[in-house]
């Protein structure tokens, strides 16, 4: 077989594979359930009515969404590049550690000066552990997918190791968990009564950020055009390198938002299990958002409602919650290949 | 000296063999499909899927190596979906790799608590006992270390000569070598680029999850959650530090488990305990890092590694 | 009756016809090939002749018609099928893996896939065997990355002849060679010839065409135009045949040159991998002059090129700009010095594949005004730009929102030129700029270089096809190994003697000749 690129693809070349992908998926989704003894048509209904059927629901995916978005900017930014960052999962934990580290006390500040100092805080902790593995990369041609996703291990080890040395809570009863935030640490909701941070809207304003930056400046143009082709950028007089450093340190700036979002506005406080793999989760957000920055909170809220949805559903009829997890890779991996298909016919030859 | 009674103990070395067995099922693993041109990000996650299928074979009932088989061909599954959306697809190397680790080790984790959705610590299995070698075992510091081994170390050491001698004795393996290299010249030679390729990920694959099945059948007895732990993100690093060769990539991963090893013997030392243990626990991962650094420039990458062919291209 | 007619067929093509989308690749195409024939399969580039041959030995599948070898139906789109009816192919672009041996090369996919091991002694007998009938010496025990390209062509050759291929197609296979590596070539064909092979000649040179075939096949846009035995027609003939119309390539006028505008002195570079860097090159380039660089490809042009292009710095030896002494050296300050660069692969590095023409247009201005100020792009002064590049340069495209992927290479180059040239450059670096182009595209480039060259620009022309240089240049030197021969001047030497240069000779009598 060949792949042969389709030059004006038709409505139903552009639409069906991806609708195709996501049927797909659910209808794996169901057989999984019906091996745990669930009935298969109940699936997809519970799924939408735990994520979405009600007010609770959907705030719930609002919440969970949060992360992903910042990771799936994150992941977005850097793959723009072709940055392989698999790291945000290390970010995410460095703008945590920041985060607590300036905010349980250490700034005795009011929250309107404190909560920016944090935010660009974390970002810049997040920024310099990406900046490890893109050095490495620029200097010494250290592929980054390795290096970044060893990074993952050991920043969870070091974070592992300051909450049970100089950042553990003495009033932990021996949990591996750092203080509380101070009340100006805290992210406040977005409306009265609403169960939702402002971490939200600060993710949504950093998408429409990556998106200006992206199509209106001379760095995103660099960014694109280094992504697409290196060779090209670098005989132009594209400075390859630098903005090679510049995409790495934004992406794990905007990771770490992720991680200070979720302690100043969910948790309150750090502990291992901060994350369940947003990092990780990111990259499908990115990939499903085609890395287009105003998508990623499309996606991210797909991803989401997915997590929330399947958490919900399982619980009610009983099946694994790892029915969740599988929903996502089987998405993300029929999902690369519908777009393929959306530009692509297969040719038998 | 402390360190180098430690150096000089045989058992020190056969913990480090042990060690070093799962990284080169899955170091070899790793390295066939790259000499195929194709980067498998999916180890992880099928060294976790052949963790956990091999051990739930014998524990259903099947003898130990019925298991190794049942690991292996679950192993060859995932590899059989990484290869026909990488190869023929020619899809992302990376985003395919990671999907399939995320894929396997989902359904993985679903398996286990679907087969076993009451209990509160795994089950154990009677895994591969060691087996000494008549007269080798003998041979001081070498024999104990070497050749009281289990079964399964040894079929490690036997692939990594096998592999070897394919990938460089034998038609199959210049065809395998030249698709990694150029595939344009084993299409012009009348082969198919698409199946060379696609066999290679799936048999590499196969050997991943044979190293995940040595973790629950020969070094533990028991499946945990979180138990290849980063093994296959080190066995590509290993890949790089062995230059793609066979016996570099073996040397490599006993040298790397013999720093791991040594590192948990210095753990129990009385230096040891006034270290926090994540220091210790994050030298397999630095010492990866920096092989790669040391390691920067110097390998031959296979020419067309991560480059996907589309027929009558070029 | 001649011989040839009387002779046995061996390969008949019967109203191949392929389309890609629109584009008719072949159109009802039917040819047959007699044993010990050489038929030249002539066209210009795109007219079609790469696809037919790539139908015939089964890389692509023809959309209708059909392929007979030796009298037998050819399963479509099954290379293998091809190879075991002997049919052998020497691609333009080389199939060979570069970190194996040429025996590994030769005998890749040989013998069985599951057999346990390969006899290379035998192997390499037989190597040595046919490298001795077919005068194709070439160790077969090297590592295919360490050959010229000559001897690689050769390695070609002999994967067909050692899997005993009776017809061979060679494809523009004279495009990297030396004169007297064609002379060689062409020796080898004519001695396969005598041993009963036949021979599918591709090229778009008349004067070889003329020189090795029996007949002449041409294609023009996919269609089989003409037909004729080679000595009943002449090169006009043919050019007209393959082109269509009367075709006049630009007049060069004689011009006295003004000053060296850009001058190397002694200059050396660090080589790349395989690729030789320069070995204390002096050249100068000057005011209303297109100098010449000939050279077979991989003896230091791309480092030649990489130097003036701002890509890499000298590692000793001056390079001056008017006479001043450059220090700081960079892609963007070789631009502005008013270099300006033709790249020379379109697709690598020339144009950003899924950019569009806009975003393609400025990859070398987008950071200074008026295309941007403090980091923020202005688009629509981008676009602006573009759009009187797509006038001025005669740019066929949908418009400046098309992907350039989608045009054609010819208006691929012209966005290029439009690009570089805008700026009125005073030095321009035209590497390959005609490579794979068709003969009105040829023609438009090289007018424009001529044009610069009028109005006082300083033209480097690099290109491994020694007509071209011939035909364009004032003054030619000659690459090889990263030295540089001396200048000579238009018309003084024949190809033949700048093939003995290409070839490696004379350098160390010309360097001491220079001192």
């Amino acid at each position: 077989m060949r792949l042969e690129p389709i030059a004006n693809p038709s409505l139903a070349r552009t639409t069906l594979p991806p609708l195709i992908a996501i049927m797909t998926t659910v209808v794996v989704a169901s057989l999984l359930a019906m091996l745990a003894g669930a009935n298969p048509f109940s699936v997809l209904g519970l799924i939408l009515k735990g994520a979405f059927g009600s007010k609770f629901a959907a705030l719930e995916t609002l919440n969970r969404a949060t992360p992903l978005i910042f990771t799936g900017l994150s992941v977005a930014v850097a793959f723009r590049a072709r940055l392989w960052n698999i790291g945000a999962e290390a970010q995410l934990y460095a703008g945590a550690l920041i985060t607590v580290v300036l905010g349980t006390g250490a700034l005795p500040w009011g929250a309107g000066a404190l909560l920016p100092t944090l935010a660009l805080g974390a970002m810049l902790a997040g920024a310099l552990v990406l900046l490890v593995p893109a050095l490495l990369k620029v200097r010494f041609g250290v592929d980054e997918v390795v290096t970044t996703l060893l990074f993952n291990f050991i920043f969870l080890l070091f974070i592992s190791m300051l909450l049970e040395g100089p950042l553990k809570d003495p009033m932990g009863m021996g949990w591996p968990k750092s203080e509380r935030l101070i009340a100006e640490a805290r992210l406040p909701r977005m409306a009265e009564g609403l169960r939702l941070h402002w971490g939200f809207g600060l993710a949504i304003i950093s998408a429409a950020l990556v998106w200006v930056i992206q199509r209106r400046t001379t760095l995103g143009y660099e960014m694109r055009a280094v992504g697409l082709n290196r060779d090209a950028a670098r005989f132009v007089g594209i400075p390859v390198n630098g903005v090679l450093i510049k995409t790495a340190l934004l992406s794990g700036g905007l990771a770490a938002l992720a991680g200070f979002s979720e302690v100043a506005g969910v948790k309150g406080s750090l502990t291992l299990d901060l994350s369940p793999g947003f990092g990780y989760t990111g990259i499908i957000v990115a990939m499903l958002a085609l890395l287009n920055p105003l998508a990623v909170v499309a996606a991210a809220l797909f991803v989401a409602g997915i997590f929330v949805g399947a958490d919900s559903m399982s619980r009610a009829v009983g099946v694994p919650t790892y029915l969740a997890d599988i929903m996502l890779a089987t998405a993300l991996l029929l999902m690369v290949l519908a777009i393929l298909l959306t530009r692509f016919r297969v040719v038998r030859e | 000296m402390d360190m180098l009674d430690i150096l000089l103990s045989a058992s020190f070395w056969a913990a480090a063999i042990r060690i070093a067995s799962p990284l080169i099922f899955a170091t070899l693993g790793e390295l066939i499909c790259e000499r195929a041109g194709v980067l498998n990000l999916g180890i992880e996650g099928i060294m976790v899927a052949g963790a956990f299928a091999g051990w739930m074979a014998v524990y259903s009932g099947t003898g130990l190596w019925t298991g190794v088989m049942v690991a292996m061909v679950v192993g060859m599954a995932f590899g059989l979906i990484h290869s026909v959306l990488t190869v023929p697809f020619g899809l992302s190397q990376h985003v395919v790799g990671l999907g399939v680790t995320l894929l396997a080790t989902s359904s993985t984790y679903y398996a286990y608590r679907l087969a076993l959705p009451e209990v509160t610590s795994p089950p154990k299995i009677t895994a591969f006992q060691p087996f000494e070698i008549p007269i080798l075992s003998d041979i001081p510091l070498i024999g104990p270390a070497l050749f009281a081994q289990t079964p399964m170390t040894y079929l490690a050491f036997v692939l990594v000569g096998l592999v070897s001698i394919v990938l460089y004795r034998t038609p199959l393996g210049l065809a395998l070598r030249a698709a990694g290299e150029n595939p344009s010249a084993v299409e012009a030679q009348g082969l198919s680029v698409t199946g060379i390729r696609m066999g290679a990920v799936i048999v590499g694959s196969g050997f991943m999850a044979m190293g995940g099945a040595f973790l629950t059948m020969s070094a533990f007895d028991s499946f945990f959650f979180e138990m290849v732990n980063g093994r296959g993100w080190i066995c590509i690093a290993l890949v790089v530090f062995g230059a793609w060769k066979p016996g570099k990539a073996l040397l490599g991963a006993v040298l790397f488990a013999a720093f791991d090893a040594l590192q948990i013997r210095v753990q129990q030392t009385p230096l040891g305990a006034d270290i926090p243990y994540q220091i210790f626990l994050m030298t397999p991962y630095v010492l990866s890092i920096l092989a790669l650094i040391v390691m920067s420039r110097r390998a031959e990458v296979p020419g067309a590694l991560m480059v996907p062919f589309n027929k009558g291209e070029r | 009756m001649t011989g040839a007619e009387a002779a046995q067929v061996v390969l008949r093509l019967d109203r191949i016809t392929k389309t890609f989308g629109k584009l008719v690749a072949n159109d009802a195409v039917s040819l047959s090939l007699h044993r010990g024939e050489v038929i030249a399969l002539l066209g210009e580039n795109g007219a079609g002749k790469t696809t037919l041959m790539n139908i015939l030995f089964g890389q692509y599948t023809a959309d209708s018609g059909a392929v007979e070898v030796f009298g037998r139906a050819l399963p479509p789109g099954n290379p293998r099928a091809a190879l075991d009816a002997g049919v052998g192919m020497v691609h333009q672009h080389f199939t060979l893996a570069d970190n194996m041996t040429v025996l590994e090369n030769v005998t890749l996919g040989t013998v069985p896939l599951w057999q346990p091991r390969l006899d290379r002694g035998a192997v390499r007998a037989e190597i040595t065997k046919l490298a001795d009938d077919f005068r194709l010496a070439v160790d077969p025990d090297a590592r295919v990355g360490s050959l010229t390209v000559g001897e690689r062509q050769r390695v070609e050759i002999l994967k067909a002849l050692y899997r005993e291929a009776r017809i061979l197609i060679l494809d523009e296979p004279t495009a990297v060679l030396t004169p007297q590596e064609t002379d060689d070539l062409f020796a080898t064909l004519r001695k396969a010839v005598a041993l009963g092979l036949s021979i599918v000649f591709i090229s778009h040179k008349l004067h070889e065409v003329m020189d090795i075939s029996d007949r002449v096949v041409i294609l023009r846009h996919g269609r089989l135009v003409g037909e004729m035995a080679t000595r009943d027609t002449d090169r006009h003939a043919l050019a007209t045949a393959m082109v269509g119309a009367e075709v006049s390539a630009p007049k060069v006028v004689p011009a006295a040159p003004g000053a060296a505008l850009l001058r190397l002195g002694d200059v050396s570079t660090p080589d790349q991998g395989n690729a030789p860097g320069l070995k204390s090159v002096s050249l100068d380039l000057r005011a209303g002059q297109i100098t010449g660089l000939a050279g077979v490809s991989g003896n230091g042009q791309a480092a030649l090129a990489d130097l003036i292009g701002g890509l890499c710095a000298p590692q000793s030896g001056q390079l001056d700009l008017d006479g001043a002494n450059v220090a700081q050296w960079s892609p963007r300050t070789a631009v502005q010095s008013g270099i300006a660069r033709i790249p020379e692969d379109r697709h690598k590095t020339g144009t950003i594949a899924d950019f569009n023409l806009t975003e393609n247009a400025i990859l070398e201005s987008y950071h200074t005004a008026p295309m941007s100020k403090h980091g923020w792009m202005n688009w629509p002064r981008a676009e602006a730009a573009t759009q009187e590049i797509i006038a001025r340069y005669d740019v066929r495209c949908p418009g400046p929102e098309a992907r350039i992927r989608l045009l054609s290479g010819g208006n691929m180059q012209k966005l290029i030129l439009g690009r570089v040239l805008e700026a009125a450059p005073r030095i321009i670096l035209a590497n390959q700029p005609v490579r794979g182009l068709d003969i009105g595209a040829v023609n438009y480039v090289h007018s424009q270089l001529l044009a610069a060259r009028a109005r006082g620009a300083a033209v480097l022309l690099i290109s491994e096809d020694l007509d071209e240089i011939m035909a364009l240049s004032d003054v030619i030197h000659v690459i090889s190994e990263g030295r540089l021969s001396p200048e000579f001047a238009r018309g003084s030497m024949a190809p033949a003697d700048l093939g003995v240069w290409m070839a490696g000779h004379g350098f160390d009598e010309g360097m001491a000749h220079a001192s």
